[in-house]
């Protein structure tokens, strides 16, 4: 039930957001933004309900934890610091690589000890986002990640699996403070 | 205002990369060379349509890019999942 | 210079950095030699040069609600919504044929260490669910 609530109320929200400025009938701001016509509002709830009704199971797993409003503040934090940054020098780091042509590629193994599935898809996007690196596959048992390296270091390679902090320095910390 | 030779400018650049990755999308030697093509030229045609929006200053084009993001983007799993050859 | 003129040249310096980027994304896609070089081009540098120009968009849209334009505050929503779509699912595409490539046997070329070679982590799994039935 607390499922079918939330999943409810949150496509209820996203529809609302797309369909600001559609009428003049309810106000809450001015008559730009934050207005809309009860023909909408009554769709919205409609289709929301109808949505909330199927994906119930599919949205929320087994636990609540995200729905603590400290951990999407962390999570914001870590998208606008530490993600921003790698972001930026990756594209320089490719943009160099483009131009000269130098690679030296390879498949290395990282295992980041990361438990739930979420932490594990957030760090997975990081990586294909940050500095010469593109997660390739994944071992479900151990949680641990198959990641292709634009440009691998000798240094790296004299212990397997490969020491986390080469590929995604410090954002397995971040992510287990989101997450766990 | 910018003019909106600028953002017609703007626009040519991005038909151009478009061009680049279509050549890609015809010689590719592999699938999933082809793939990739098709994917990178998915997100040039989202962006160019959010540019296209602002140009004609009509807020459709941003809803069919916001759609054409998602359906894109899980004909790109689709194709994947089929070059991976497993069950659905 | 007033207020309008300068966000008018931020603007387009964040549109001339997207443009940039996108453009290096067709290149890269052409030069380099496999499939998952090819994708750190194609997906990284669109996705960065995605948030620019969205950055773009939303800076003259805000600047359009400020002069009580009322497409100003659609513009700027949808288009948050735009970005948001396209840095969720930019990434997980990439995965996706990142793992399709390697699974339907294309090798990266001139590789130094390949910890994947010869694994097979799908036969595990279904391994794993029959044994599971």
């Amino acid at each position: 039930m607390l499922a079918f609530i939330v999943t409810t109320l949150l496509c209820f929200v996203i529809y609302l957001l797309l369909t600001t400025g559609s009428g003049t009938e309810i106000v809450i701001l001015n008559e730009d933004f934050l207005s809309w016509s009860y023909a909408e509002i009554i769709l919205g709830l409609i289709l929301s309900i109808i949505v909330g009704i199927i994906a119930r199971k599919v949205f929320v797993k087994d636990n609540y934890r995200m729905a603590n409003i400290v951990r999407w503040f962390r999570f914001l934090a870590y998208i606008c610091g530490p993600f921003f940054v790698g972001m930026a020098k990756a594209n320089i780091d490719v943009a160099y690589r483009v131009i000269t042509g130098k690679i030296n590629p390879g498949i290395v193994k990282i295992s980041p000890n990361l438990k739930t599935d979420l932490g594990i898809t957030m760090l997975a996007n990081s990586i294909t986002l940050t500095p010469g690196t593109l997660s390739v596959d994944i071992d479900e048992e151990k949680n641990d990640l198959y990641i292709h390296w634009i440009n691998v270091k000798k240094e790296a390679l004299k212990k397997k699996p490969v020491d986390c902090k080469y590929i995604c320095g410090e954002f397995p910390k971040w992510i287990r403070r989101i997450t766990e | 205002m910018i003019e909106a030779e600028t953002l017609y400018l703007i626009l040519g650049l991005l038909i151009l990369s478009i061009v680049l990755c279509i050549i890609r999308v015809f010689k590719g030697p592999t699938a999933p060379d082809r793939v990739v093509g098709l994917d990178t030229i998915n997100t040039l045609v989202i962006v160019s349509m959010i540019v296209y929006g602002l140009v004609s200053s009509s807020v459709i084009y941003i809803d069919v890019a916001i759609v054409y993001a998602l359906l894109s983007y899980i004909s790109t799993l689709f194709i994947a999942k089929y070059l991976e050859g497993g069950e659905f | 210079m007033s207020i309008s003129q300068i966000v008018d040249y931020i603007a387009i310096i964040l549109l001339a950095i997207g443009t940039f980027f996108s453009i290096l994304g067709g290149l890269g896609l052409l030069r380099f030699p496999d499939v998952y070089t090819r994708l750190h081009a194609g997906t990284k540098c669109t996705t960065f040069g995605a948030i620019f120009i969205c950055g773009s968009v939303v800076l003259l849209g805000l600047k359009m609600w400020y002069f009580a334009n009322p497409d100003g505050s659609v513009l700027t929503i949808h288009t948050i919504g735009a970005l948001i779509a396209i840095l969720v699912t930019n990434p997980t595409g990439a995965h996706a044929i990142a793992r399709a490539a390697h699974r339907s046997g294309v090798k990266p070329v001139g590789a130094v260490v390949d910890d994947l070679e010869g694994k097979t982590l799908r036969k595990s799994i279904s391994k794993k669910k029959e044994a599971d039935k």
